[in-house]
């Protein structure tokens, strides 16, 4: 039963931790992305449309990844070169991702593709309780137990990465250091953006090989209260997302063992973990242990010295 | 100048008021339909909007707007409003949850026609409609306790509410019928439309161990965990077999274009009076879709002989003797519960397993 509790845990916290991980290399350049859901389904859209008209997953997660990435352009043009307000600019994205794609996908409704299957790595995926879980996955996972490590590497072992992470404590010191703010910001929010793509995309590739409107039922916005939870760390991520997917899978595990625990109880469950997170991240933030990035939401104007 | 104004509005209340709700014919039927999901969730908004445009293929009928994604509760007035000022005579509001503005709305427009699905308040111009799903239900309960080996069926059930009760109940009863050995284990998700908990709700039941799968969902998730882990399925709402060929078996389906040309008709001709209209296999509203070719034939004709006695009125799923889970009588031998207790049934039958939550 673990096993397959693990197993579960791992498949419904991966679309999180992708869009988590994406929302994290925005906020770590300071600009603040509420327009996850809405990347989430352009990503999950343009994933199935690519899939189904070359029958190649490969060429869809490129297009996941390319969409989304065009996508997150517009917001990182609003708040980055124009200096628009940030909030705003993502609830936009958020809204014009969940109409387009409501618009572009009528005609694939009903629509079937061949979905990511599972990949065992030979030897490992024998082990007993965490072979199945960690290395009997389809590649999507694989690619985010990857991701996880590289954007860890990332920012805290190259230059470039802590050129970015300065980008969101004090844009103006790396101005000063010749580090080109706005370029800087606008890859970090396009390609972040485009993570945010792929999250989607395994839910229209692997999770369920289908295309619905408004598929993501949400999962946007669970990102980006993570990224908080997360405290801006790639590796804290991965315990966020599959905290929530572990909940989530348990509790309909348990019902379906027929416990007499209330199902109401049970479904309570992820959301009464989360307030408990949030408590226990706030006091070790009282603690002096801040993680957020200081100028998270400031716009950067060069001109403007305070 | 005020007291005039205050006068003329004093005066056009009252004639407002006054008027009463008199059927008169109609030249053309301009109809407004708002729908809960998207038309593209391949299910329940899917099914209505088959209806919708099979209704417009009456002559009289012009080209109908339909509204998409609304929520449930105050903000559908504003959008039921919407309908009718852009002069829709007869408006479809197909959720439980457009009860209330439904009824408000239609206070104000006495000359048009309302339709709300699955309620129970109605006006002298507000008619409510809904189906005996747990006809075609049942029938497939009786398909899924002949296909089951392990005796395990897994149902994955949106809301604790009588409509899906009524539906785990007939479809229970309809596979206890032809296999009393064989349980029926419920999986709430707590949503009507959110694929992801839809898959992993299924493959939970997969997990403990069932070979036939069915739901009360908007989604077809359930139909894909089924095909991946070659299990049986059996789909609800509209005919979804081509995501899982080789699981699908039937599926009870709504077809609303019955009831939306015949209201069409009426409203037309001016004898569309308020009634609850709850239509069942006779009238062609729900059905059984086509088998597919993993239904045995004995399966096939034994359910067919099923669904011509339903329709004849010699069988009713919920005939007593009736025990629910704990083996208190529910309907005596003999009795056939009245329609408002099964509106409002709140308890599982023998067979069930799993709990409401309360």
């Amino acid at each position: 039963m673990l096993e397959i509790l693990l197993d579960a845990t791992v498949r419904a916290g991966t679309p999180i931790l992708f869009a988590t991980l994406g929302a994290i290399i925005n906020e770590r350049a300071g600009i603040i992305n509420l327009g996850i859901e809405g990347l989430m389904l352009i990503g999950a859209l343009a994933g199935f449309a690519a899939t189904h008209s070359s029958g190649s997953l490969l060429v869809g997660v490129s297009a996941a990844f390319v969409a989304a990435f065009a996508a997150g352009s517009i917001h990182a043009f609003i708040t980055v070169q124009l200096r628009g307000n940030q909030i705003v600019s993502g609830l936009a994205l958020t809204m014009f991702g969940i109409g387009i794609t409501a618009l572009f996908g009528k005609q694939l409704v009903g629509l079937t593709i061949d979905g990511f299957e599972r990949v065992a790595v030979p030897g490992l995926s024998q082990l007993p309780v965490v072979g199945k879980a960690i290395f009997n996955q389809n590649l999507l996972i694989y690619l985010s137990f990857f991701l996880v490590a590289a954007i860890w590497l990332f920012f805290y072992r190259t230059r470039w990465g802590l050129a970015v992470r300065t980008l969101g404590e004090n844009p103006a010191a790396a101005d000063t250091c010749g580090v080109p703010v706005n370029l800087y910001r606008f890859l970090a929010v396009t390609s972040g953006s485009g993570l945010v793509g792929i999250g989607g995309a395994y839910l229209s590739l692997a999770s369920t090989p289908m295309w619905i409107e408004n598929m993501s039922a949400g999962r946007g916005w669970i990102a980006v209260a993570l990224v908080i939870f997360a405290g801006w760390s790639s590796p804290k991520a991965l315990l966020g997302a599959y905290l929530f997917g572990g909940i989530t899978a348990m509790q309909l595990r348990f019902q379906a063992l027929g416990t007499t625990v209330s199902a109401h109880i049970l479904q309570m469950l992820p959301y009464f973990f989360t307030i408990i997170v949030l408590v226990i991240s706030t006091l070790r933030l009282q603690k002096g242990a801040s993680q957020q990035p200081e100028s998270l939401g400031l716009p950067y104007d060069r001109e403007d010295r305070k | 100048m005020k007291k005039t104004f205050l006068l003329l509005l004093l005066l056009l209340s009252v004639c407002l008021c006054s008027s009463g709700f008199a059927a008169q014919p109609e030249k053309e039927i301009k109809a407004g339909f708002i729908y809960v999901g998207p038309v593209g969730d391949a299910g329940w908004t899917y099914a209505h909007d088959q209806g919708r445009q099979e209704m417009e293929k009456l002559p009289f009928v012009k080209p109908s707007t339909f509204i998409e994604s609304v929520p449930e509760g105050a903000e559908s007035a504003r959008v039921i409003n919407g309908l009718v000022r852009k002069g829709a005579n007869l408006v479809f509001t197909t959720s439980f949850g457009y009860m209330d503005a439904t009824i408000d709305i239609a206070r104000r427009n006495k000359d048009v026609v309302f339709m709300h699905c699955s309620g129970f308040k109605t006006a002298v111009n507000v008619g409510t409609y809904f189906g005996r799903m747990y006809e075609p239900r049942y029938l497939s309960g009786i398909v899924a306790g002949k296909m089951t080996e392990k005796n395990i069926i897994g149902y994955v059930a949106a809301f604790p509410i009588p409509e899906v009760i009524r539906g785990i109940n007939a479809f229970t009863l309809g596979v206890r019928s032809v296999n009393p050995q064989a349980e029926v284990k419920v999986v709430w998700t707590q949503t009507w439309f959110d694929p992801g908990i839809e898959r992993d709700a299924a493959d939970s039941l997969l997990d403990v161990g069932a070979d036939v799968l069915t739901m009360h969902q908007d989604a077809p998730a359930t139909m894909q965990a089924a095909e991946a882990r070659g299990a049986y399925v059996i789909g609800y709402n509209s005919d979804m077999r081509h995501f899982a060929p080789n699981a699908f078996l039937t599926a009870p389906i709504w077809n609303w274009g019955a009831l939306y040309t015949k209201v069409a008709e009426e409203v037309k001709t001016g004898t569309w009076k308020s009634e609850q209209i709850w239509w069942g296999m006779k009238e062609n509203l729900v059905q059984l879709a086509d088998f597919s070719s993993k239904v045995p034939a004995e399966v096939q004709a034994l359910v067919g002989e099923k669904a011509a006695e339903i329709k004849a009125g010699s069988l009713h799923p919920f005939a007593g003797p009736l025990k629910d889970q704990s083996g208190k009588v529910v309907v005596a031998a003999g009795q056939i519960p009245a329609d408002g207790d099964l509106l409002g049934m709140s308890y599982f039958v023998q067979g069930v397993q799993g709990t409401i939550p309360k």
